[in-house]
């Protein structure tokens, strides 16, 4: 809402010292959201004054243009020699004429220059040039009430209501009544402890049979409705200067006398009203829901098919607008229209919001409507339409008065006058209590023990609660009175171990030389086409948002790959070829076919166990994952030596490095996935081989896949789930025993199929191998003429230990033969000597 | 007790003479001292120390002599050979001193040589500041709690007082899952982790601190993301009142951005709190000296002194009755602040595009923890 000071100033006696600036804090402290201060005619400065037009001549130029070559008396002995390329004044005129010295709007320096053959002295001006209005078919020409008393020569400002300010004031929905200068002007007066003269409170004449029929269909959507008739308006009269300038520093676009008068009135009380061309109304008015098939020439030239929910504002002719959101062409305001039907009416938020919103049509009319209007406005704000009409346009006003009233009475609000205190922690008594409400515009009805009633004011529909009105209390009084101290905090659980879990997770992905980065969880199709996902691979069950950014990615990410591959790529194409990245965040996976549809429980209460139960019923699997990728060099070459390319055993080795950091027992083994290199695939699983749980893949991506997303040829990635790795976690980790006794080392080289898994002989010797075995490690794998094709050798070492004596080396070997036969009988494991 | 030997030789011990010792002791002291490397003090200990030193020999002497004259002797090549034996351990110590030196001298390196052999990690600012946010919240006594991002329209509006066609749904524009009314959307704020969290704990107190990942249909630019983050700081508990509110925002303020900052709170609208409140945070930078000082412009607040930080209000009794808690026993506060716009202020990150964009040139300098 744009608001003109000088506009506040007619309704608030304010004084003549606070500026818009402090005005603005003080709506602030008040609880307006006031985004801007506009200065008004600030940039416009040095000699600006009301000039006559003495006598002019018409040049018509090589260009096909014509000049007026003009002598304008501006106070001066001599009269002023002004060149102007408007030609839409006449001798005698009152026009504004910027001097020499003088500077414009957007800087624009006026000086005397030569210009088709004259030396103009000065600028005539426009509106637009003035920056107060649209251009208006050539410049400003004032009116002899508009002039007054100047002359010549005077400071042409004041004529222009120049300095004015304008604050852009973001109405929130609960403060309808701030969509006008009557609300901000309330507000502002209340906050600068001024009185506050009501304009819808004006004397307006009764309702009576004689006007305009109308029939209100619908109760529900339409409880009020009045209808006010003008006749005789005179279609040539010209809005003033004061209503285009207000209404363009509101924000509006002057268009006709009529429809500026409304929307005059509209911005001042907050009551929108339609204006109707009588002559082309054809019989009573029905508010009514349209019917199934009915359609609607709105205004703005579009052919809308209505939704039986519409509410409408028909006539004989059918429908003549939706209400509250747009009238209809045949009956609008034109410039022929002598006679005007003014309606005011009520309409019901909900069903006035539901039509805007479907109709994508929100207006001035449908914002107000959401938010609620005044139910007691319409009668003054028709009024008000008429009596500008009469004075500014030269209509008379109909006797009939149509003023349909349907309305419920509104309850009032029980409130203790100790709540305030109570839920603020600031003391105020009941009597402040009192006062602050009576403020507000509420009427306060005391009751025993304490409570009152409290009435809210028309203009009010936000208040219905007593949290509503302490509010209220707090906010007039100000929120800098609350004082700040902390609460006394029970016992609670802190941090869950699931997100224990999560950071330890990221600490150790970022500590082991990994950058995190957060992807946007948006992807399409095309995606998982380019990971060779196959086409019943369950990570192509996506769900689809019905709104996207962008229609090439709709889907929500079953997996953290595509986009963490593109920021790869991204990184890659600014300059950074070697990377090691990684993600973490939740992916979504749907539980169930069918489309969805989560239930919408009563809110008046706990919804019961069955009602909660079906709502996570209706929501995805939203596992956390943890995803990462290199490329380019793990290692770099330097003064130390060469470097190493990442290979698909680090994108294996952060896995470990994730599952290590929780404590979790992975396991791993070959496996062919996509979007992975078949043969460079590893599973990772969790938990006891009978009833293990795959947490997810490592490896060196498929070359396709390099290929399809524009990465470097073995770019390698791993994804996991987060969830079974913290399951896994060992919750309480049994102290080993440190023996200090010596260490018994065997070196073994088995030779085993070359197909057999490396991990599945280390399983085999640690198994064989008994208890005094301390540990394995695979220390060399050879492949080669001495032990034939198809074959391997691999090398372990075994370090035997015993917890209360040294080993001899009788033990050791014993040991070492047994963990060599168990590698024999398992995986035929042959020992080299 | 024997006789004395009486075949005693003067020729043959004449290398016992007192002179012959000095003498004996006094080379072999002047070539330990000559001695400049250890390999030649080697040889000298060979030559002056030695099985066929002449103390040596001398020493062997002794034995022969009559016994009166054994202990005169005896102590006169003892005296000498003991004071070689100090001068070369001490003239031993002093060359290996030098040649350890010398060595170390040599096996000097450049400590400067870069050693970027891996590369660095670091941790999104995004997830160390919730990190952080978490610990000033936990520090206190606060859980923390989640909810999911898919969530369904009941948990993000109804329940929260945001009625079917309140125009506060249409304030926050809402990715629908699968269709308009399919009930389903993506979460547009953490508020929702509210009405999750009082209805699994069904008794207060509750005192949690709810971070997350959260979407509005705004397009990516310089000031706005679809999916940007929240943390939701919610309260409820008997006598809790807006002064708890004040206080808690206060001691948040002071974690996060210093001793003694301290927040503001300007009337507003929340369908899910009433009292409302947008939180301003006194500006860190310049603590307010920048108002009216054009001389001192502060960036930070754009010279206001006051920076917007986020929104709060007492947990309205219809929210408390949706989650099922008596409104009439307990009370509440909530509060909720956009990450991205507060790493922007604390860390001066110009543009949002950087947050998301997951360039590593941005991540890098956070590092670890922030």
């Amino acid at each position: 809402m744009r608001v003109p000071v000088s506009w506040l100033r007619e309704h608030v006696a304010l004084p003549a010292d606070v500026s818009a600036r402090g005005l603005a804090a003080a709506l602030v402290r008040a609880g307006l959201e006031v985004e801007t201060v506009e200065d008004v005619g600030a940039d416009l400065t040095g000699p600006l004054v009301l000039g006559r037009v003495l006598e002019f001549v018409d040049e018509p130029q090589k260009n096909g243009k014509t000049i007026r070559w003009c002598q304008v008396d501006v106070g001066n002995p001599e009269p002023q020699g002004i060149v102007c390329g408007a030609l839409n004044f006449a001798l005698g005129d009152a026009v504004v004429v910027a001097l020499p010295g003088s500077v414009l709007p957007g800087g624009f320096a006026i000086s005397a220059r030569p210009t088709y053959g004259h030396v103009s002295a000065g600028m005539i001006c426009s509106e637009r040039e003035l920056a107060i209005g649209e251009e208006y078919g050539g410049i400003l020409v004032l009116t002899p009430a508009e002039v007054g008393t100047a002359r010549p020569g005077d400071d042409a400002r004041p004529l222009l209501g120049l300095p004015d300010a304008v604050l852009d004031v973001a109405v929130t929905p609960d403060r309808g009544y701030c969509l006008s200068v009557r609300g901000i002007a309330r507000e502002t007066a209340t906050a600068f402890g001024l009185p506050f003269a009501d304009p819808a409170r004006r004397p307006v004449p009764a309702g009576n049979d004689a006007g305009w029929p109308v029939v209100l269909d619908d109760p529900v959507g339409c409880d009020r409705f009045v209808a006010r008739t003008v006749r005789g308006i005179d279609p040539a009269a010209p809005s003033p200067l004061w209503l285009r300038t207000r209404l363009h520093l509101a924000g509006m676009r002057p268009i006709s006398l009529a429809v500026d008068v409304t929307n005059h009135v509209m911005l001042e009380l907050g009551q929108p009203i339609h204006g109707y061309d009588r002559a082309r109304l054809r019989g009573p008015i029905v508010v009514r829901r349209a019917t199934a098939g009915e359609q609607l020439q709105t205004l703005d030239g579009t052919r809308r098919a209505l939704d039986v929910d519409d509410l409408l504002i028909t006539d004989s002719s059918g429908p003549i607008g939706v209400a509250g959101v747009m009238g209809g062409a045949s009956t609008e305001l034109h410039e022929g229209t002598t006679d005007v039907v003014v309606e005011a009416a009520h309409f019901e938020p909900t069903t006035i919001a539901r039509s805007a919103r479907r109709h994508r049509l929100p207006s001035e009319a449908s914002r107000r409507f959401e938010r609620g209007v005044d139910d007691d406005l319409a009668p003054a704000a028709a009024d008000r339409v008429v009596q500008l009409l009469v004075d500014l346009a030269g209509g008379t006003a109909d006797p009939g008065v149509t003023d349909l009233d349907g309305r419920v009475a509104r309850e009032p609000i029980a409130l203790d006058l100790g709540y305030p205190a109570r839920l603020s922690g600031y003391p105020f008594a009941a009597g402040e209590v009192v006062a602050r409400l009576t403020d507000v515009g509420c009427r306060v009805e005391p009751a025993p023990d304490g409570a009152a009633l409290v009435h809210a004011p028309s203009w009010r529909p936000d208040l219905t609660d007593p949290a509503d009105l302490v509010e209220e209390v707090v906010r007039l009084h100000g929120y800098d009175a609350i004082p700040s101290v902390l609460p006394p905090v029970p016992a609670t659980d802190g941090y869950s171990r699931r997100e224990q879990h999560v950071v330890v997770v990221s600490r150790a992905l970022a500590g082991a030389g990994f950058v995190e980065v957060r992807s946007y969880p948006f992807v399409g199709e095309a995606a998982f086409d380019a990971l060779g996902l196959p086409a019943d691979d369950p990570r192509r069950r996506a769900l689809r948002l019905a709104n996207p950014l962008s229609d090439e990615e709709p889907l929500l990410r079953t997996t953290l790959l595509p986009g963490l591959l593109a920021t790869a790529r991204r990184n890659i194409g600014r300059g950074f070829a070697d990377l090691a990245l990684y993600e973490m965040g939740l992916v979504f996976r749907p539980r169930h076919e069918g489309p969805l549809r989560a239930p919408r429980p009563d809110v008046h209460a706990r919804p019961s166990a069955e009602e909660l139960a079906a709502l996570d019923a209706a929501l995805p699997d939203q596992p956390a994952h943890v995803a990462a990728v290199l490329t380019g060099a793990a290692e770099l070459p330097g003064w130390w030596g060469p470097g190493r390319p990442a290979t698909w055993a680090d994108a294996v080795e952060a896995a470990r490095v994730a599952a290590r950091a929780v404590d979790a027992p992975i396991r791993v083994r070959a496996a062919q996935v996509a979007p992975w290199h078949p043969g460079r695939c590893a599973q990772v699983v969790i938990g006891d081989p009978a009833a293990e749980q795959v947490v997810g893949y490592a490896g060196e991506l498929h070359p396709r896949v390099c290929a399809a997303l524009g990465l470097p040829p073995r770019t390698c990635a791993m994804e996991l789930d987060v969830a079974p790795l913290a399951a896994y976690a060992e919750p309480l980790t049994p102290a080993p025993h440190v023996s200090t006794f010596p260490v018994a080392t065997q070196d073994v080289a088995l030779v085993v199929d070359a197909a057999v898994p490396a991990a599945e002989v280390e399983a085999a010797l640690r198994a064989g191998a008994g208890g005094l075995l301390e540990s394995v490690r695979l220390f060399d794998v050879y492949a080669g003429e001495q032990v034939g094709e198809g074959r391997r050798s691999l090398a372990f070492a075994l370090r035997f230990r015993a917890s209360d004596r040294t080993l001899t080396v009788e033990e050791a070997t014993a040991a070492r033969d047994a963990a060599v036969a168990e590698a024999a009988a398992r995986v035929g494991a042959v020992q080299r000597t | 007790m024997s006789a004395p030997s009486s075949d005693y030789d003067p020729v043959q011990v004449s290398a016992l003479q007192p002179e012959e010792v000095a003498r004996a002791r006094d080379a072999a002291l002047a070539a330990v001292a000559a001695a400049t490397t250890l390999e030649e003090l080697k040889a000298v200990r060979l030559a002056h120390a030695g099985d066929r030193s002449p103390l040596a020999l001398a020493n062997r002497e002794i034995g022969a002599l009559p016994p009166a004259a054994k202990a005169d002797a005896g102590q006169r090549v003892g005296a000498a050979r003991g004071a070689v034996r100090a001068a070369l351990e001490q003239r031993h110590a002093e060359l290996e001193a030098e040649r350890d030196a010398r060595v170390l001298v040599e096996e000097t390196v450049d400590v400067t040589l870069p050693w970027d052999r891996r590369s660095r990690g670091a941790r999104h600012p995004l997830t160390t500041i919730v990190e952080r946010i978490a610990d000033v919240f936990v520090s206190l006594g606060y859980e923390v709690a989640e909810g999911p991002e898919v969530e369904a329209e009941w948990f993000n509006f109804d329940a929260l007082n945001i009625p079917p066609d309140h125009p506060a749904r249409t304030m926050q524009d809402t990715f629908f899952v699968e269709s308009a009314d399919s009930g389903v959307v993506l979460r547009t704020h953490t508020s929702p982790v509210q009405a999750r969290t009082m209805l699994a704990k069904r008794t207060p107190p509750i005192y949690v601190i709810a971070p997350g990942r959260t979407y509005r249909t705004d397009e990516l630019d310089a000031t706005h993301t679809p999916v940007f983050s929240q943390v939701e700081g919610l309260v409820v508990d008997e006598g809790i009142t807006m002064a708890h509110l004040k206080g808690t925002l206060d001691h948040f303020g002071a974690a996060m951005f210093g001793e003694g900052i301290v927040t503001r709170l300007r009337p507003s609208y929340f369908p899910f709190t009433e009292p409302s409140a947008e939180v301003d945070l006194e500006c860190f930078v310049c603590r307010g000296a920048s108002v009216g000082d054009p001389d001192r412009p502060c960036r930070t607040c754009s010279s206001e002194g006051w920076i917007e930080w986020g929104g709060c209000g007492m947990v309205n009794p219809r929210v408390l009755v949706a989650c099922g808690i008596d409104p009439h026993r307990y009370t509440g506060f909530a509060f909720g602040m956009g990450l991205e716009r507060t790493l922007m202020f604390r860390h001066g990150v110009e543009d949002m595009r950087d947050m998301v964009e997951g360039d590593v040139r941005f991540t890098l300098p956070f590092g670890m923890e922030i």
